[in-house]
């Protein structure tokens, strides 16, 4: 006898109880806090604050201890978040000029003013398994010095007073807002980079890659990396002045990246550019390059068709919290098409004398 | 849930969308793009649907979610529990009570009248997009009211198949300008669409579209004068309660090949059932 199908909500009840007791795991072993979250897998805290675009260490931490560890479900819990705060105003544009860099890099350059800082980075390590790890996590205590007074620029400003790289003009328009306006194109190269940060970090990567492979190859160099600490200022509309607010640490990637001149520009550098809440530089390189390959109009390059040339392609499908859904929500019912399906498919075969054909042969 | 406004959504952001609503309203079948907020629930799972209703909703609302026709499949309960946690409003299953219906894949079989106002979820409002995928194109060609190609899709169909191989998100053309998306509604529900009562809001999060039509708007299945639209369903009366004229679901019921009909709108049956009516495998 067919009963229709009743419970739905007891259903639903019972799957987030046992969704929250698979979350905790085997409770004989001590809950990790979100504290230790926040501090020992910071480089994934990172990557939720950059594509949850915001910035605060501890709601990724617990949004990543919610999700089980599942990052993408971590930004979108941010995501979901972030869009019911309030909103006080803007800050000032931050100055990444007057970073204090934990690690700063060129790959054009040996030797440069403020110098090359390795930093915290996996970049030299063997990746062999630490098995000391798994017995106890004590570290020996790193060699500190003194932090360098000295000035920081950027290296692009070097290749600039020579006239061999493409002036980067200062620009007051207000950027649009994606998360206030519908996203259309075109979108302006504001607007570009503000999605490709919040982008997902594997669609970018995989974009930028193709880029490097041939798809639109762009010849990039990392001109600069670096990564550190920026402080951030409001202007505070009842003092008529700017005030510091806080500090957050970023990660800015520029891309030197060779041109042999079109029909509207001189044989030059061209610039690429990523810019990134948190450490997160295979996102910020993987930005700079992507975004260099969307230029290809405003430098009267040639379109190769290349997918990561397309801005409409690379925006409509770069963020995951969008793609996840729609992949995802084809779990839910689909009785009422697959049912209409089937009747036209049967038509179909009848009409085509398949049916009969299948008879025949059985 | 006191942290959150009526119905979730901040006073701004429904003020955004009701604009949004005007707006279709007023240009029937146009694709109005608005600022799709991030809900807590996946993109692709109703956020339109669920943003123009928080738009739309008032305490004094009386509320029904069906997904599929049903009321208690697991996403139509999860919508209707989130609406009752944030906005408090009275729920319902019964068609003719609820003063807003929001709608995944079906129409309600029982007519809808005036003052009730039905939301679709909508995935890809864009009846263009697969067969020009660039927002862009279909934009100008919706201006341009260049509709040639969606023509020549149904012609191949009809050459190929001998018929119009669209089952589901039917395309539509309202009050003769916009084609429209219904859509994935079954294209046996197309018919409801037009000269309806109620006003008909569509809402795609992800895609970031508002569409709508007001009560009595004229709406017509595209086809041809020798292939007509031709709305179907499974030839069977319901199982439960004998309805020849409403949408059927396939029920599967055992290993052999058994299968049973019965109607896809659950209160529509439950209603007609508890008026007396039977069908072949009712209890």
């Amino acid at each position: 006898m067919y009963v229709a199908v009743k419970g739905g909500e007891r259903a639903i009840e019972n799957a987030h109880a046992w969704l929250a007791e698979e979350r905790r795991g085997d409770t004989t072993i001590a809950e990790l806090s979100v504290a230790q979250i926040r501090e020992q897998l910071s480089l994934a805290v990172n990557r939720v604050m950059a594509e949850g675009s915001l910035y605060d260490p501890d709601l990724a931490a617990l949004a990543i201890k919610q999700a089980r560890g599942d990052l993408i479900e971590a930004i979108f819990l941010i995501r979901a978040y972030r869009t019911t705060l309030p909103r006080f105003g803007a800050s000032e544009p931050v100055d990444t000029g007057a970073m204090a860099c934990d690690r700063r890099i060129s790959a054009t350059f040996k030797d440069l003013p403020g110098g090359q800082i390795l930093g915290p980075t996996f970049d030299y390590t063997h990746r062999l398994l630490d098995f000391k790890l798994a017995a106890d996590g004590e570290v020996p205590e790193a060699p500190t010095q003194a932090a360098q007074t000295s000035e920081v620029p950027h290296v692009t400003g070097f290749l600039n007073r020579e006239g061999l790289i493409e002036e980067a003009l200062p620009d007051d328009t207000p950027p649009p807002d994606l998360t206030r306006a519908p996203l259309e194109m075109p979108a302006d190269r504001a607007l570009r980079l503000q999605a490709l940060t919040r982008s997902d970090e594997g669609f970018t990567l995989g974009l930028a890659y193709s880029t490097q492979r041939g798809y639109a190859r762009n010849h990039a160099f990392v001109g600069e990396l670096r990564i550190g600490t920026v402080p951030v200022e409001m202007e505070i509309p009842e003092l008529g002045f700017a005030i510091e607010i806080g500090e957050v640490t970023l990660t800015e990637c520029e891309t030197v990246n060779q041109f042999t001149g079109s029909k509207t520009e001189p044989p030059q550098f061209t610039r690429g550019y990523g810019l990134v809440f948190g450490q997160t530089e295979r996102k910020a390189i993987s930005m700079a390059l992507v975004d260099r390959a969307l230029r290809w109009e405003e430098l009267g390059e040639e379109n190769v068709g290349a997918p990561a040339q397309d801005a409409e392609f690379v925006l409509y499908h770069a963020d995951n919290i969008q793609a996840t859904g729609f992949l995802e929500h084809i779990k839910l019912p689909h009785y009422v098409d697959f049912q209409s399906e089937l009747e036209l498919v049967r038509k179909l075969r009848r009409e085509a004398g398949a049916d009969d054909a299948k008879e025949a042969a059985e | 849930m006191t942290d959150y406004n009526f119905a979730y959504l901040d006073e701004q952001t429904k003020r955004m969308i009701r604009r949004a609503i005007l707006k279709g309203l007023a240009i029937p079948g146009y694709q109005v793009p608005f600022a799709s907020r991030e809900m807590p629930m996946p993109y692709g799972w109703g956020t339109g649907g669920v943003q123009v209703s928080a738009a739309v909703l008032t305490p004094q609302d009386t509320f029904k979610v069906i997904d599929q026709g049903a009321d208690d499949t697991t996403n139509a309960v999860s919508i209707r529990q989130f609406f009752e946690r944030t906005a408090g409003v009275t729920t319902t299953t019964r068609t003719a009570e609820a003063t807003v219906i929001q709608t995944r894949h079906r129409i309600p079989e029982e007519p809808l009248t005036e003052g009730q106002i039905l939301v679709y979820q909508v995935p890809i409002p864009e009846p263009l997009r697969f067969l020009e995928p660039r927002e862009s194109e279909t934009r100008k060609m919706h201006a341009l009211e260049e509709y040639g190609l969606m023509h020549v899709k149904l012609y191949e169909d009809i050459a190929r198949h001998g018929h119009i191989a669209t089952s589901y998100a039917y395309p539509v053309k309202v009050e003769g300008r916009y084609v429209m998306d219904p859509s994935p509604i079954p294209k046996f529900d197309n018919p409801k669409l037009g000269n309806m009562a109620a006003i008909q809001l569509f809402g795609a999060g992800r895609e970031q579209r508002i569409y709508a039509l007001p009560p009595y708007t004229e709406v017509v299945s595209l086809g041809f004068e020798d292939h007509p639209f031709e709305a179907s369903k499974a030839d069977h009366p319901c199982a439960m309660c004998g309805a020849t004229d409403s949408y059927l679901d396939e029920v599967i019921v055992d290993d052999t090949g058994g299968r049973m009909f019965v109607c896809s709108d659950t209160d529509y049956c439950a209603t007609r059932q508890a008026a007396g009516h039977r069908g072949s495998e009712a209890a």
